[in-house]
């Protein structure tokens, strides 16, 4: 016996080492794609080595710290014409008199953690809920699918603005609330895959073998979802990471002193005029951030998708 | 298929109404309320029963149209409902349209010149448009037409519906009609004569007409630049798929000019993916609202949502909330209903 099974297990690592490199070469030929990996490692750097590159602490405030410092100026940076006398703010001083380049840097660490941490918990969750679903079928699958029917049926930042009012406001609560209302999706892809999968022969193979239903769910038909599931979390990541935003602009989300875009935006607001380079800056950040997550996503579509994959060669 | 949503929207919202912690009375009419007060408002809303009896007298109050009374305002939620929509409604529906009418074309332009730098530059540019945050966008906008551009002909308005000193008279003023207050003709003449530009148009102010459209310019812009982003890479990509097939080729090959092949055989088939994103748009202009209305000192539903959040005005919270959503599947029944006459190949069942 041992050499079939040797070499079944070659086999397998085989066909799956060159699936995985087909996959990354056709990833690796997406000008999206690459766009994206190329912003979203810049960002996973900047966070990582936030405090080296930033020059002060995100929540000090300079009162007392630096001589004749007022609140809210303006962006001042020495090569382009600001006296070299003065300490230098590239992005400008804050409403607290916070130097805001170091708030903008931090903010990459909490608006990743907040993509990655929402994403995770609505994909385990809804891996769970697409599996039963998909598998089980009849009526336990009619109850979930229906439940989740509802769900979609609220413009989904609505549905979190309205649960974080109810929990109350809070970083917690709001990235629980965009966890909660973007759980329908993946369930969904989950569920998707699984019913496509669960009638393909091989399946009944592993049943005919003697399989356990959790043992094919887990080792047979799962694996398929993976995919899916990757492209779909990638572009969620970015919806979740603006939908945080604009919760904490609502002051439903993180609450000051935290060094998070949407909450530095949300308190700046009525300076626009005054001291646009406060709104400014937030913005751009958040939208890089979005856009290298979108690219991504959109990339990986291409090259997973293999129909998709056609029309663009 | 809607009705069991429109169910499970209201079972949603009520459960979300009874997780609220602490007193129901004291977290619906404020801290200050009284032990006589909470008693009536214990009865009113049915809170002294089980909750299966709370659940049919909750129903039974929206189905009847009462949503109870705010909070802050102290007045009856339906009432405040008749007065903020239209302006949401109004700013909405311009989004919408500048999202659909620069949306589609864009998409075809893409989808025809495939590769071509029309098509790289409007796929960069909807990319960059699903990214952006909308309020940051309005900011922004605001920053620019306001501030910016002052003393240019290209200034706009940041806040309000029309300037100061500019009254919108209510057509059925205008046109003398006499109607008995808060009866029911009156507060559909009401909400009509508050969507502005509908107004103005019908009565023929065109001065203010073009105030309030001159207000709504910056909102909807910033409202619709998602939608319209979606839309166009929609467009594109069904376009695209269309265009593949056979008949297509047929049509050019018999000698259709290939204007006439895009727009009348190609967009006719590749419509029904681009309705459907349509309406879920819907939903993002919905929750846009609430960003953008309280940028620009728009007194409508997502401003006061807003703000009812921030002073914790549950009854408003709820009703706006169930409105909302119920709109929202009501549209997206609209365009389910729509593939019918799109593709006489579907038949409802």
């Amino acid at each position: 016996m041992a050499p079939v099974s040797l070499a079944s297990e070659t086999m397998k690592d085989y066909r799956s080492n060159s699936l995985w490199r087909l996959t990354l070469r056709r990833i690796f030929k997406q000008r999206s794609a690459i766009f994206g990996m190329v912003i979203l490692s810049f960002l996973i750097l900047v966070a990582i080595f936030a405090n080296v590159i930033a020059p002060y602490d995100p929540e000090e405030v300079l009162i007392g710290v630096e001589a004749g410092i007022k609140k809210r100026s303006a962006p001042c940076i020495h090569i382009l014409g600001c006296p070299a006398d003065q300490p230098q703010h590239i992005m400008g001083i804050d409403g607290n008199v916070r130097d805001q380049f170091s708030r903008i840097i931090f903010g990459s660490r909490i608006s990743l953690m907040i993509g990655f941490t929402t994403v995770g918990f609505a994909i385990i969750i809804g891996t769970i809920l697409g599996a039963l679903s998909g598998y089980a079928g009849g009526w336990v699958d009619n109850v979930i699918m229906r439940i989740l029917d509802v769900l979609m049926a609220f413009p989904s930042l609505l549905l979190a603005i309205t649960i974080v009012s109810v929990l109350g406001p809070g970083l917690q609560n709001a990235l629980l609330a965009i966890a909660i209302v973007t759980i329908p999706v993946y369930a969904r892809v989950v569920r998707a895959s699984v019913l496509s999968i669960k009638e393909m022969p091989y399946v009944a193979a592993s049943r005919s073998l003697g399989g356990s239903p959790f043992h094919i769910l887990i080792s047979r038909i799962l694996p398929n979802a993976i995919p899916p599931l990757i492209v779909t979390g990638t572009l969620g990541i970015g919806t979740a990471i603006l939908d945080a935003a604009a919760l904490s602009f609502l002051g439903l989300g993180a609450q000051p002193p935290t060094p998070e875009w949407g909450t530095m935006l949300g308190s700046e607001r009525n300076q626009v005029f005054t001291a646009p380079h406060l709104v400014f800056y937030p913005g751009i950040a958040i939208m890089l951030t979005v856009l290298a997550f979108n690219l991504l996503g959109d990339g990986l579509r291409d090259a997973i998708d293999p129909r998709l994959g056609q029309a663009s060669e | 298929m809607a009705i069991p949503v429109l169910i499970g929207i209201l079972v949603i919202t009520f459960a979300l109404a009874r997780m609220i912690p602490g007193e129901p009375c004291k977290a619906m009419l404020g801290e200050k309320a009284t032990a006589e007060v909470c008693a009536r408002f214990n009865v009113k809303y049915g809170f002294d029963k089980p909750i299966t009896t709370q659940f049919g007298i909750y129903m039974k109050n929206i189905l009847q149209g009462d949503f109870g009374d705010s909070i802050r305002f102290s007045r009856p939620v339906t009432i405040i409902l008749i007065e903020r929509l239209p302006l949401t409604i109004e700013l909405g529906s311009i989004a919408l349209l500048i999202a659909i009418s620069l949306g589609i074309p864009l998409g075809i332009l893409s989808a025809v010149k495939r590769n071509s730098i029309w098509d790289v530059l409007t796929m960069v540019g909807a990319n960059i448009g699903v990214s952006m945050p909308v309020y940051w966008l309005g900011l922004m906008l605001a920053y620019l037409f306001a501030l910016v551009l002052k003393d240019t002909p290209f200034w706009l308005p940041p806040t309000g519906r029309l300037t100061a000193g500019f009254v919108a008279i209510p057509f059925y003023q205008v046109w003398g009609w006499q109607m008995a207050k808060q009866s029911f003709i009156y507060h559909i003449a009401e909400f009509l004569a508050n969507i502005y530009t509908f107004n103005s148009l019908i009565t023929g102010d065109w001065k203010i007409f073009w105030d309030s459209l001159k207000h709504l310019i910056l909102p909807s812009v910033a409202l619709s630049t998602i939608p319209l982003a979606i839309i166009a890479r929609m467009t594109r990509s069904s376009m695209l798929e269309v265009m593949k097939l056979d008949y297509i080729r047929t049509a050019r090959a018999k000698g259709l000019k290939k204007k006439t092949v895009i727009l009348k055989h190609a967009l006719r088939n590749a419509l029904l993916p681009i309705i459907t994103i349509i309406g879920l748009q819907v939903g993002t202009i919905f929750a846009g609202a609430v960003l953008t209305e309280s940028i620009f000192g728009l007194a409508g539903v997502g401003r006061i949502l807003f703000e009812a959040i921030t002073a914790r005005d549950y009854p408003i919270i709820q009703a706006f909330t169930i409105v909302i959503a119920v709109g929202y599947v009501f549209i997206n029944l609209l365009v389910d209903l729509s593939y019918v006459f799109i593709d006489p190949r579907i038949r409802l069942e």
